[in-house]
This record gives structure tokens, C-alpha cells and sequence, in this order.
């Protein structure tokens, strides 16, 4: 059977790279201070006003994980180049795009750990009542959380191999994720509104959030081929 | 020709100078024609005449993405680098363009909205638009290799303009909700005429330029192969 087949080589490439990150714990710890730093910015940038930070918390949230985790992807294709591991990987069998996944699910559980600590963060610092609707807030989260990974995890495959990766990265990147982002800070908006979402405003934008990370699931593994040959 | 450079392209398309004159001819007719035979709007008065820059460069800028998004296809498809010059002649263009059109809808919306800048679903779709194409231009200065550059920008190219729709939408839903959306009446018909020579005066200019741009694309490629050439047989280049 291929696709299990595939299913073991996806895995073992989460494994590698989760493996890899455990022991050094280096980008993790980093990644998660720079998230936090970013909040507090924000908030010096927006406060003291505790009922207007409350109003704009959802696109400080979103801002920050995609600033945060923009840093991390890169680094996924970075270790892959040092002593040219990228082309032995390229040599093993099987389809490029059991490595695309493989990547894309280690940078999700990696992007999830980082907002498992900034989500309570940014409760506790802007005062959000996350307890209203946590079951639809953690599914916004994961949706958001989805495509940005889909999308970052494809384009650092390009921009983690030229010169100019810093900037190169957000400026693919972030252009593509304004309907994401849009949609993102709308619903949690919604869902940290005071009494919750009584408009029922969140699940129109829950369902762009579905759309897009559908059509970027596919558009990305049907191109990664192309952009991973060499 | 003394230099073998201009064999490797060929010698330049035969029509490529003519259509340029006549391209520069139907552009001052269309404007002239536009310009005298247009009132002066009811509400925006003699302003209304940057319309016939303004909209022309945005049609021909959405045209220019879209031969980006088709020869990306046919490059990752066929694998020919003519497809990902003529897809990079496009992009540059319409890169252009889009900036053109956003600095004269601005200088427009100033007297006509009071403002320079509103999030109006059009103006910040062609603003990330900008974007998106400013991110595949940096991408190709930036990659060294002839091919990987193609076979990358192909992929931004692509995936790019499947974009811009959900931006589209996802701007108008996001201001629907917040406010209602402006709208743009419709264009009477002593306007339309102009309007419509103007866009096809500039679909013409986007034929001109993109394949001179192409041309130059091709004779860039002749040089690399022939410095590359006198580098490995240590002979000097003739350029």
C-alpha cells in the first residue's frame, strides 16, 4: 500500500525534525521569548487602556504568532542544509511530497507548542476571556495555525536556500495570508467579544479559514515538486 | 553581425520596431481623443481624465498577471526558459503598472473621496497584489541558478495569482461587515468610447513592452553563455 508507505516516510521525517529540536531546544526557546517580547510590545505600543488593548487583543494575538512564527521555518530547511542532509534526503525513494508533509507537520506541532505558552500569555497580560467559547477559539486557532504552516513551511523551502532569507521569507509570505489573517482576527475577535459571539459573527469566518487552507493544501503539494527538484 | 551575442537570441522580431511606433501613435491618439472628446464630469469635473490612464493601467496590469500565471503553467509544464523569460517580462510590466495605478487612484480619491488612501476591497487587493509581485521579483535577484529560479517563480507566479480572489473576497466581506462598501457608478457613454480606445492602446503597449523586455531577457542569456564559455576556454568574450 503506498499511501502507508508515505504515511511512514511523512512520519519519519516529523520524528527527525521534532528529534532534532528537542535536543537542542535552542529555536524553541528563542521563538517562545521573542513571542512574549512581542506581546509586551504590543501592548506598550497600544495601552495603557485596558478596555481599548481588550478591542484590538485579537489582531495583536495573530500579529505576533505570525511574526514569531515566520522565524521558524526557515530554520526547518536551514539544519536540512547544513552538510547537504537536503540532498540525501532528496535521494531516499518515494514521492517530494512526503518530505513537504513531514515538514509541515513538525513546524505545526512546533508553531502549536509556541502558542500553547503565547495564547495563556496573552490572556493573562490583555485580560481575554478565553474560557467563553474555548472549543471554537481552539479550532480558530488551529485553522489560523494551518495555513500560515502550510504556506510558510512552502515558501522557506525557497527562501531558506538564497541569500536574503530574513527578508525574503515575510515578503513572500505574508502578502498571501492577508485572507487568513483577516479571517483569523475577525473570529477570535468575535469569540473574545464581551458575552461572547453573540452575533454569531465567527463561523462565517471559520468557514474562510477552512477554504483557504483547503486550496493552499492542494496548490502547495501540487507545486512542491517542482520547487524541491535539484 | 560582427558578434555571435545577437545570433543566440536572433536578430530582433521584424515587426517588434514598427508595432513600438504604432503603439506610441494609438496611445497619443487615444488619449487626445479621449481628452477633447469628454465633458467635464458633473462631479469630478476635468479630473475624470486621469481615469483614462488609471483604469487602462489596471486592466493591463491584470492581463500582465495573468500571462505571468500562464506561462508559469506552460515553464513548469514544458520546461522551456522562454516561458519563464516571457513570464518575467510580464511580471515586471505589471508590476509597473499596478504601482502606476495605485499612485493615480490616489491622487484621483484625494479631491473625489477626501482621502489618499481608503480599505476599499480594490485598492488594498491591487496594493497586495504589488506586494505578492514585488516578493516574486526579490525572489528571481536574489536566486542564482537559471533554472531553479524559473521552476521557484513559476510556483510564487502561480500560487499568487490563486490568491488574489480570496483577498478580494475576503476584503469585501471584512468591510461589509464593517461598513458599507462604496460603489462606483457606472461609466455613461461619451466616456466608455475613450475608455475603451485607451485599453486597447495600452494592451498594446503591454505587447511592446513585454516583448522587448523578453528580447533583452534573451540577449542577458547569450551573454552569460558566452562569458561562461570564454571562462572555461580561457578565450576573451565578445560582446
Amino acid at each position: 500500500m503506498s499511501w502507508q508507505l508515505e504515511a511512514s516516510r511523512v512520519r519519519a521525517i516529523v520524528w527527525k525534525d521534532l528529534t532534532a529540536e528537542r535536543r537542542t531546544k535552542a529555536n524553541f526557546n528563542a521563538v517562545v521569548f521573542f513571542a512574549a517580547l512581542t506581546l509586551l510590545l504590543f501592548g506598550f505600543a497600544t495601552g495603557p487602556n485596558p478596555e481599548r488593548q481588550r478591542e484590538i487583543a485579537g489582531g495583536i494575538l495573530w500579529l505576533t504568532i505570525l511574526f514569531s512564527g515566520v522565524l521558524a521555518f526557515n530554520r526547518s530547511y536551514e539544519q536540512e542544509l547544513e552538510g547537504g542532509a537536503l540532498d540525501v534526503l532528496l535521494l531516499y525513494p518515494g514521492e517530494r511530497r512526503s518530505i513537504f508533509l513531514g515538514k509541515l507537520v513538525a513546524n505545526l506541532g512546533f508553531i502549536a507548542l509556541v502558542e500553547l505558552i503565547l495564547v495563556p500569555t496573552a490572556a493573562l497580560l490583555y485580560q481575554l476571556p478565553f474560557g467563553n467559547a474555548p472549543l471554537a477559539l481552539i479550532s480558530v486557532l488551529a485553522l489560523g495555525s494551518f495555513g500560515f504552516v502550510t504556506l510558510g513551511t512552502f515558501y522557506a523551502a525557497m527562501a531558506s536556500r538564497v541569500r536574503a532569507r530574513e527578508v525574503l521569507l515575510p515578503l513572500l509570505l505574508f502578502p498571501m495570508l492577508v485572507p487568513l489573517l483577516v479571517g483569523a482576527v475577525e473570529a477570535t475577535s468575535a469569540l473574545l467579544g464581551p458575552g461572547g459571539d453573540v452575533m454569531g459573527n465567527s463561523g462565517s469566518w471559520i468557514r474562510l479559514l477552512i477554504v483557504f487552507d483547503l486550496i493552499f493544501l492542494v496548490a502547495t503539494v501540487l507545486v512542491f515538486d517542482y520547487v524541491i527538484e535539484d | 553581425m560582427p558578434n555571435g551575442v545577437m545570433d543566440d537570441a536572433g536578430p530582433p522580431p521584424r515587426w517588434l520596431a514598427p508595432f513600438g511606433w504604432f503603439t506610441l501613435l494609438f496611445i497619443i491618439g487615444s488619449q487626445v481623443f479621449a481628452i477633447m472628446t469628454s465633458p467635464p464630469e458633473q462631479n469630478m469635473g476635468h479630473l475624470q481624465k486621469i481615469l483614462y490612464v488609471h483604469v487602462p493601467a489596471a486592466w493591463v496590469a491584470g492581463l500582465a498577471f495573468l500571462l505571468v500565471f500562464i506561462y508559469s503553467l506552460l515553464f513548469l509544464w514544458k520546461r522551456e526558459p522562454r516561458h519563464d523569460l516571457v513570464a518575467a517580462a510580464a511580471a515586471e510590466v505589471g508590476t509597473i503598472l499596478t504601482a502606476l495605478t495605485i499612485a493615480l487612484g490616489s491622487i484621483w480619491a484625494r479631491p473625489t473621496w477626501g482621502v489618499w488612501w481608503t480599505w476599499d476591497p480594490r485598492l488594498t487587493t491591487t496594493a497586495l497584489v504589488l506586494m505578492i509581485f514585488a516578493g516574486y521579483l526579490a525572489l528571481r535577484a536574489f536566486t542564482e541558478d537559471d533554472d531553479q529560479r524559473g521552476r521557484w517563480s513559476a510556483a510564487v507566479g502561480i500560487l499568487g495569482f490563486v490568491c488574489v480572489p480570496i483577498v478580494y473576497m475576503s476584503v469585501k466581506w471584512w468591510r461589509t461587515i464593517h461598513q458599507p462598501q462604496s460603489t462606483m457608478e457606472s461609466v455613461d457613454s461619451p466616456y466608455a468610447i475613450g475608455l475603451l480606445l485607451n485599453s486597447l492602446a495600452f494592451t498594446a503597449l503591454l505587447v511592446y513592452l513585454v516583448a522587448s523586455r523578453y528580447r533583452i531577457a534573451r540577449l542577458d542569456r547569450g551573454i552569460q553563455a558566452r562569458e561562461e564559455e570564454a571562462a572555461l576556454t580561457g578565450g576573451r568574450v565578445h560582446v
